[in-house]
């Protein structure tokens, strides 16, 4: 109100008699004009450079450095990328990678299998349409960084392998968020049918996501000890006593991949079951009267409406799930060994002994390997995307 | 009448402000308390263990001296950097504070930790003779000067059940061996009557928790003999590593050994819920801090009252040579400490919860918090607290264990009361206790390097000589990080070495 009352005031100066004062006055309007747009922004940006740059710059010289305390205060000493090179070559390697099995003859076949695949993703892009030579390159640098995370987790997967941190993060990312979506989208679809009680269900399988994860993660830490718990009897029938998922390494990632499923299942419901109403209908009834099967209204006409929400919620889920620390470190504190450890908790373990620059190469790394898989899913899912718009 | 209202009103706050005059007068008059209108800030861990006696007696303090002691508390694992923060910026806004003696090498080398050599000597009261030596002369100590007043009593002892022992015609264990013994014996039996498998042995191994302390209880016995001064982490001429040798591989074998033994679920338990097992009556053995002393009393919680034993901690008759790095039987020589020929070393694991000044308070508050943690260790006030389960404080005077009526008094049997006492006598009493890792970051080097290494080991990821190696190479690693001429002076300091 006030800025509109000025500029009158101004503009009504402007129209003053007086012609050399006029001129001054317009050249000082018209630069005030120029830069009001930078200096009424400028705050704003202010601010993000103060909240999120500069403590992203000072973490990467942290991560540079070595941290320690020394009489009147504390000294960084810069070490240059030795704390990236412990983890990655040096004696934190089996904490961050893993450690490296004998390569079997089914490992072999998987890599075999992924080379095939990315190799044949980059044909048919350089036959495509939309070839460009930098978009080959990219893509060529993002299959090669591909290949690499497959050979990793092959790698620490055959023979007497154990993976690293960065590994299991990847299996929580990969297969948790993807058993969350297929989850969540099927109880989705059978929401949106007219079912008795659906209101209820809705509100049922909306539950979890209030609780908090250190109480889910005792409640898992209960269900899978198979001496205590309500599923005691179960176990009991099958002869698995005196046991607990925690104590084997596979067991403990899947109970925390489990009780991280429990929780984010409903995001994914509740979030695809409102794409899944706001579908037009009219396509849907179109499609059931040229006599469609159920399945092809599915894939032709309600899975195209929801892709571009499916994109959406799968990446936020993954960033969430890059970051998951709460459930393995209440679940199992990492355990056994480092089995279950993430690459947060990894940075956590570290920080909390003061290895500052240690825990934010932990930190940094992981924010390489987010950006790199969040980018390449974009470019991996746009073009169907685009395809999938009518 | 409005007129009445107010002169009733007036003449009354005169009256009021006289007598609040006067009472404020005689107040100043009767006596000018030490440490009249001080305040000061003491930081510990949110309780309720050693928050709630320093809360709880705060009061009477500031009745006695006239300060006032604010007791802040904070998340245990965020107590140390905590701390450091406010030093490391020159906030200094904590006064005191109750924490491990064991990351006072961090406080003390940037000079954040007042010498309170000079107070302790000046005080009678505290009655400093009276603490145990071992507190006295190492876990107070640093290069010589006292840093810190003792208010909890750590150390960890072997915890059994005396009624099955005894039904057994048992012996509690001397050495490590026959504590693997006892634990096969009851393992898989019904040891609280209720038609349930109970276990042989419950030993907290949880990773990232306070489980790595039950390995050094373990490999201590076979690592030192020659007493506090020797050290057992490290050699004192290089700063090379003890934990990659053969007596180490025989501490871990046991160690691992004791996990057949155990919960089934044993490497996710924490103290907490090995506490928890061996108070309901599902533990024939346990190796803890003095807690489950205490703990096995309340009767709101306890199955166990009056069956439960202690011990000092199990030893070896055989110890590592150093020069060569195997183990080799103990003689006059090599194990002068030896009881009937074994080798013990009870482990003083994080040292006991301890009061410390802020070096940059003022000299006034400075003086104020010294004389609050006196108060608090004067026999007096101590001597009531340590048989209190909730306060968390253990043992540490001499007097606290030679004072049977104390016990009695708390509700423990005169039989468990000789018999908890005991242990702890023994152990205190013995001069090759183990002094716990006092080095600048000693965190990274236990609960990181140590702690990952053992867990893995427990987990099959590695085997017992690779999870050696793996110690040996992170604590080298770390040392020549940190520079291992001064982390070998830290070492030799608080080993009560004197740098000259």
């Amino acid at each position: 109100m006030a800025a509109r009352d000025d500029q009158a005031a101004l503009a009504s100066l402007a129209r003053a008699p007086a012609p050399v004062r006029s001129r001054l006055w317009d050249g000082l309007t018209r630069r005030l004009d120029q830069h009001a747009p930078t200096v009424f922004i400028m705050p704003a940006v202010l601010v993000v450079l103060a909240m999120s740059i500069f403590p992203l710059l000072v973490s990467l010289y942290l991560s540079l450095s070595r941290f320690r305390f020394v009489k009147g205060g504390f000294e960084l000493k810069f070490i240059g990328l030795l704390n990236y090179r412990k983890l990655l070559l040096g004696s934190e390697q089996f904490h961050f990678l893993g450690t490296f099995g004998e390569l079997s003859a089914a490992g072999w076949a998987v890599l075999g299998i992924a080379a095939f695949g990315l190799i044949a993703l980059l044909v048919r892009y350089a036959r495509g349409e939309g070839y460009t030579p930098a978009g080959l390159l990219w893509r060529a640098g993002a299959s090669a960084g591909v290949f690499l995370l497959v050979l990793l987790i092959v790698l620490t997967n055959s023979g007497n392998g154990h993976p690293g941190s960065l590994v299991v993060t990847l299996f929580y990312v990969g297969i948790g968020v993807l058993a969350q979506y297929c989850i969540g989208l099927g109880l989705a679809l059978l929401c949106a049918q007219n079912l008795p009680g659906r209101k209820f269900f809705r509100v049922v399988f909306f539950l979890p996501m209030m609780i908090t994860p250190v109480g889910i993660a005792y409640t898992f830490r209960m269900l899978s000890d198979t001496t205590k718990g309500p599923f005691t009897p179960i176990w009991q029938y099958f002869g698995w006593t005196e046991t607990s998922w925690l104590v084997d390494p596979w067991g403990a990632r899947l109970a925390v991949m489990i009780g991280d499923a429990w929780q984010w299942i409903p995001f994914m419901f509740v979030v695809l079951l409102v794409a899944i109403e706001s579908q037009p209908q009219d396509q849907r009834e179109a499609a059931l009267v040229d006599g469609a099967s159920r399945w092809q209204v599915f894939r032709y006409v309600t899975w195209p409406a929801i892709l571009p929400v499916t994109v959406t919620v799968v990446l936020i889920r993954m960033i969430e799930a890059f970051k998951i620390i709460d459930l393995p470190n209440v679940l199992t504190n990492g355990g056994p060994g480092i089995a279950s450890e993430s690459m947060t908790l990894h940075a956590y373990v570290a920080w909390r002994a003061l290895d500052l620059g240690g825990s934010t190469a932990v930190a940094y790394l992981l924010l390489f390997v987010v950006v790199f898989v969040c980018l390449s899913m974009l470019a991996l899912t746009r073009p169907a995307e685009s395809e999938a718009r009518p | 009448m409005k007129a009445g209202i107010g002169q009733a009103g007036a003449v009354s706050a005169l009256a009021l402000l006289l007598a609040g005059g006067i009472a404020l007068w005689s107040g100043t008059a009767a006596a000018q308390l030490k440490h009249e209108g001080v305040e000061a800030t003491v930081m510990t861990f949110t309780g309720p263990q050693i928050a709630e006696p320093l809360q709880r007696r705060a009061p009477d303090f500031k009745e006695l001296t006239g300060a006032t002691i604010n007791v802040v508390t904070v998340p245990f694992s965020d107590l140390y950097s905590k701390l450091l923060t406010d030093f490391a910026t020159g906030t200094n806004s904590i006064d005191g504070m109750v924490f491990a003696p064991q990351w006072m090498g961090d406080y003390i080398e940037p000079g954040y930790l007042e010498d309170l050599t000079e107070r302790v000597n000046a005080d009678d009261a505290i009655q400093w003779d009276d603490v145990a030596p071992f507190f006295r002369d190492f876990s107070a100590t640093y290069n010589g000067r006292i840093y810190t007043i003792p208010l909890d009593g750590d150390f960890q002892m072997v915890y059994y059940r005396s009624d099955l022992l005894d039904e057994a015609g048992l012996a509690p264990p001397k050495t490590w061996e026959d504590y693997i013994e006892i634990a096969r014996t009851f393992h898989g039996q019904d040891l609280n009557g209720d038609d349930k498998a109970d276990y042989g042995s419950c030993i907290a191994k949880k990773r990232n928790a306070q489980s790595y302390w039950m390995v050094i209880s373990v490999a201590g016995g076979f690592l030192q003999s020659q007493g506090t001064g020797q050290g057992a982490f490290f050699n004192t001429e290089d700063m090379g590593p003890l934990f990659n040798n053969e007596a180490f591989g025989k501490a871990l074998d046991i160690y691992a050994e004791t996990t057949q033994y155990g919960p089934p679920d044993e490497i996710n338990l924490d103290v907490g819920d090995t506490r928890g097992l061996f108070t309901s009556g599902r533990c024939a053995l346990s190796v803890d801090w003095g807690d489950i002393g205490t703990l096995a009393i309340d009767p709101a919680t306890s199955k166990v009252q009056d069956k439960v034993g202690a011990v000092i901690l199990p030893g070896s008759s055989q110890v590592l040579d150093r020069e060569t790095g195997q183990l080799v039987d103990c003689d006059a020589e090599r194990c002068p400490h030896a009881v009937d020929g074994i080798n013990h070393a009870p482990f003083a694991a994080f040292g006991g919860w301890s009061g410390a000044v802020n070096a940059n308070s003022s000299d006034e508050v400075k003086a104020a918090v010294y004389d609050f943690f006196s108060y608090m260790s004067q026999p007096e006030q101590a001597n009531e607290d340590v048989t209190i389960g909730i306060t968390g404080f253990n043992p540490y005077r001499v007097s606290q264990f030679e004072n049977l009526d104390l016990w009695l008094k708390a509700g423990m049997s005169e039989a468990a009361a000789k018999d908890y006492l005991g242990a702890i006598a023994d152990s205190l009493n013995n001069p090759n206790m183990v002094l716990d890792l006092r080095i600048p970051q000693n965190q990274r080097y236990e609960q990181i390097v140590l702690d990952t290494a053992i867990h893995r080991m427990l987990a099959g990821e590695i085997d017992r000589d690779q999870a050696m190696a793996d110690i040996e190479t992170g604590w080298n690693e770390i040392t020549e990080e940190l520079g291992a001429e001064e982390q070998l002076e830290a070492y030799k300091a608080t080993l009560g070495i004197r740098a000259d």
